[in-house]
């Protein structure tokens, strides 16, 4: 069998082509890598950057806020699903935290523990965080989670292939599988209504305002003057999702 | 210089180059139009997402016809409470008035998801009531207007 | 009221302390128990064959072919319980064609095809190529056209390109290792990289994937040649055993010291977590972790491993051993990834309550399917042994 001899001319044109090539594809490379490093960045400076407050010290517990978020998203009333829910804790003289959540705080909450009994207590509501850095979109293999341009959180329900992974990946348990859909599924924020320049339902129906919500880029939005007012701070801190959902007088049992 | 490339090589790297040039123009098939428009992810999700039909009409549509009691409603300390918050979703109704009315409270227990006692609710956040001793036998609204709650009716 | 709904008021009778209410249902099941469990085995088999062809260990050159061919039935394998795992599982292409590069599981998709296509099965075709080009000529009728499709039309078997194959053949084992270390470290760090979990969330997890695998992987070989002889009515070379077993005592060794590590500094540091995952490892995960894992996958392997290093007598004994001490150490990683699996959804990331697992048995999620991908491979190397036969190659000159 004969040995094939290139040509010097061929050769040499191979090896330019195949620096350029490589070079494109290099820069290409470097390019896209702000996929794998996280920013928090906005993009679009005349979109509003959404944020969201809950004040621990106006929550009662009334269960609105999950029970119409349910009916306004079509989410299944069993309650293994939730895209927002509410919390109560009581916190007893002797140091021991009872947490309860009865189908979500939907039917409101009865108290358990006598009053003798207890030293501190208060309700918690609970939702997706629309992290900036967030964990789950980092984790999703196809991109069928993503943040919109204002900053919140979605899902592609036609691209998700339901492999789980930002289920797990979410510190705050606000994600789920919807039973019928079979995709990931979450708060969004009510995008569909913050198109129509409406408020999201649960922050709608709140009656004690403890849900709040706004542009973190006004500074002369109610959100950002209340940040400004009050002490806040986000859930799960030292895991840096760069969490929007900023809490009032929150306490340290709350995870 | 020689440059000796194997016959394995020659074939192998022909069977790739085919495999490879097979899966790309299945990739460009494959990959939806708008994925990658603003970021990564199918643009168009943003849109389907945008037109989910809403249930609640959002305060502002129930004062179109209903400014009067919003009017009473103002005057007391219910004045910062959606309608939709104890009417429930209301979206249909506001299209279309003559259709479902929407939800009339009229039990202890629908204003005491609210207003029972419970040691968690914060002292400052609403006014609370022990439903087993506070007038019992009543129904709330005989003396409450749930519009004007201190405008007592007796 | 359908089955799945009743399972899951089911589990909220029996969930314990408080977790959060989306977290009732375990998210990943048998099947994500299964899948890392195959690949290690992939990775652990091909680092063993690896062991003969780099660093020349001539003991164990009757388990070459079949630890490759090992590797490849339970590579083709791998990918189908995690499909079948999706609840879309018609839209896994999408792995493939927009993968996500800050998400480990998209590497999957290509990780998987480099070392399924450049590794190998390149390094089985360099390596029976002359075998597959000879029998093209002397088989008759469809085996023919099999064998010669198989060469992919190339018939050339002078010296000089068979000096070839054994070269490129080695270059590809080369290549191998460090891609066989990513192709299961990969699913470690899954795990490993999720912050929100702390039962996961550390930097040991692809290196204890990846050491366990290798314990699984050369157990398997271990039991497989057992297995292959014993229908080939061949006797079985006590040296070849001898040999395993020694690399199967020294990387249990190691696996057991990463375990043991992880676990120590967990507790010594004893973190917000640790209080949850103390109750979580001495309650629901006792049995799998201490007595499945520990005891049988571990301890008793080692004891008896550690026997066979210094007493050489009693041959019969010795095959039963050997053969013992490999299905335990198989028992014994499945329970670790079951351990690492199931065990980091059981307790809630509220870190004060838990949730049960109940296994179902039949549907695309059950035992019965699990059952199935971890079978499958065994029947499909049965086929290759036929396909390929290993005691049937043609012996190319050194």
């Amino acid at each position: 069998m004969e040995h094939e001899r290139v040509k010097p001319s061929r050769r040499k044109f191979l090896k330019t082509a195949a620096t350029v090539a490589g070079t494109a594809i290099g820069i290409k490379l470097l390019a896209s890598s702000r996929y794998l490093l996280f920013a928090a960045e906005p993009k679009d400076e005349t979109l509003p950057w959404y944020g969201i407050v809950f004040d621990i010290e106006k929550c009662i517990g009334c269960g609105k806020c999950a029970k119409s978020c349910k009916i306004e998203n079509d989410v299944p009333r069993e309650p293994f699903y939730f895209r927002t829910w509410v919390e109560q804790y009581t916190v007893k003289n002797d140091g021991s935290v009872d947490i309860i959540s009865p189908n979500g705080g939907i039917d409101g909450f009865e108290q358990r523990v006598p009053d003798g009994e207890i030293f501190k207590s208060y309700f918690v509501p609970k939702m997706c965080n629309h992290c900036s850095k967030s964990p789950c979109i980092q984790v999703c293999p196809v991109g069928a989670t993503f943040d919109s341009p204002e900053g919140i959180v979605l899902i592609d329900e036609k691209y998700c292939i339901g492999c789980r992974y930002c289920v797990q990946a979410c510190p705050y348990g606000c994600r789920f599988i919807h039973p019928e859909k079979k995709v990931a599924s979450k708060c969004t924020l009510c995008y569909h209504r913050l198109k129509k320049n409406l408020d999201p339902v649960c922050i709608e129906v709140c009656p004690t305002g403890a849900r709040m919500y706004g542009n973190l880029r006004d500074p002369n939005s109610k959100l950002v003057k209340f940040l400004k007012e009050h002490t806040t701070q986000v859930l799960r801190p030292h895991l840096n999702t760069g969490s929007k959902l900023y809490y009032n007088a929150l306490r340290m049992e709350v995870k | 210089m020689n440059f000796f490339i194997p016959p394995q090589l020659k074939r192998l790297a022909l069977a790739f180059a085919i495999f490879i040039s097979a899966f790309l123009i299945v990739r460009h098939f494959l990959v939806p139009e708008t994925f990658g428009q603003y970021g990564f992810y199918r643009g168009a999700s943003l849109e389907e997402i945008g037109q989910t039909p809403m249930k609640y009409a959002g305060q502002k549509a129930c004062l179109d016809c209903h400014q009067d009691i919003d009017d009473l409603k103002q005057q007391d300390v219910h004045s910062e409470i959606s309608c939709e918050t104890c009417h429930g979703p209301g979206q249909k109704h506001s299209e279309n008035g003559d259709t479902t009315l929407l939800e009339l409270h009229v039990s202890r227990e629908s204003c005491g998801i609210c207003h029972s006692k419970n040691a968690a609710k914060q002292k400052n956040a609403i006014f609370q009531v022990d439903l087993l001793e506070h007038n019992t036998q009543k129904n709330c609204i005989e003396c409450h207007n749930p519009h004007q709650p201190w405008n007592m009716k007796e | 009221m359908d089955p799945h709904t009743l399972h899951l008021y089911e589990m909220l009778s029996k969930a314990q302390g408080y977790i959060f209410p989306n977290e009732l249902d375990l998210q990943w099941g048998i099947l994500i128990v299964v899948y890392p469990f195959i690949t290690g085995l992939v990775a652990g088999a091909f680092i063993l064959a690896s062991l003969e062809r780099v660093f020349n260990v001539r003991e164990l050159k009757p388990t070459y072919q079949i630890a490759l061919l090992t590797a490849l039935s339970f590579l083709l394998v791998a990918t189908m319980p995690l499909i079948s795992h999706l609840s879309q599982p018609q839209r896994a292409y999408e792995i493939m064609i927009t993968p996500h590069s800050s998400s480990a599981m998209a590497i999957f998709g290509f990780v998987y095809l480099w070392y399924l296509m450049v590794v190998l099965l390149l390094e089985i075709w360099f390596d029976y190529r002359e075998s597959m080009v000879v029998w093209s000529k002397e088989k008759k009728g469809i085996m023919k056209w099999v064998y010669r499709i198989l060469t992919l039309g190339l018939s050339d078997i002078s010296h000089e390109t068979v000096r070839w194959d054994k070269k490129l053949g080695y270059l590809v084992t080369i290549i191998g290792i460090p891609s066989a270390f990513i192709l299961h470290g990969y699913v470690g760090f899954i795990f490993g990289s999720i912050k929100a979990n702390p039962w996961w969330s550390t930097p040991l997890m692809p290196i204890i994937f990846l050491f366990s695998a290798m314990v699984s992987g050369i157990a398997l070989v271990m039991f497989i040649y057992m297995a292959v002889s014993h229908f080939r009515k061949q006797p079985v070379e006590l040296k070849v055993l001898d040999t395993i077993g020694r690399y199967l005592f020294f990387i249990l060794i190691l696996d057991f010291t990463l375990e043991g590590l992880d676990q120590i500094h967990r507790i010594y540091e004893s973190d917000e977590s640790f209080e949850i995952i103390k109750l979580l490892v001495a309650g629901k995960l006792y049995l799998t972790l201490f007595i499945s894992q520990g005891l049988f996958g571990t301890i008793i392997p080692l004891i008896i491993l550690a026997f066979l290093q210094f007493y050489k007598r009693a041959i019969s004994i010795r095959k039963t051993l050997y053969l013992l001490v490999s299905i335990l150490a198989l028992i014994g990683v499945y329970s670790m990834r079951w351990n690492v699996v199931i065990g980091g959804q059981l307790f809630s990331k509220s870190y004060s309550g838990f949730t049960s697992f109940k296994l179902g048995l039949i549907g695309l999620d059950g035992t019965l399917m699990a059952a199935f991908w971890l079978l499958l491979p065994f029947g499909i190397l049965g086929f290759l042994l036929w396909l390929l036969p290993p005691w049937k190659m043609v012996e190319g000159k050194e």
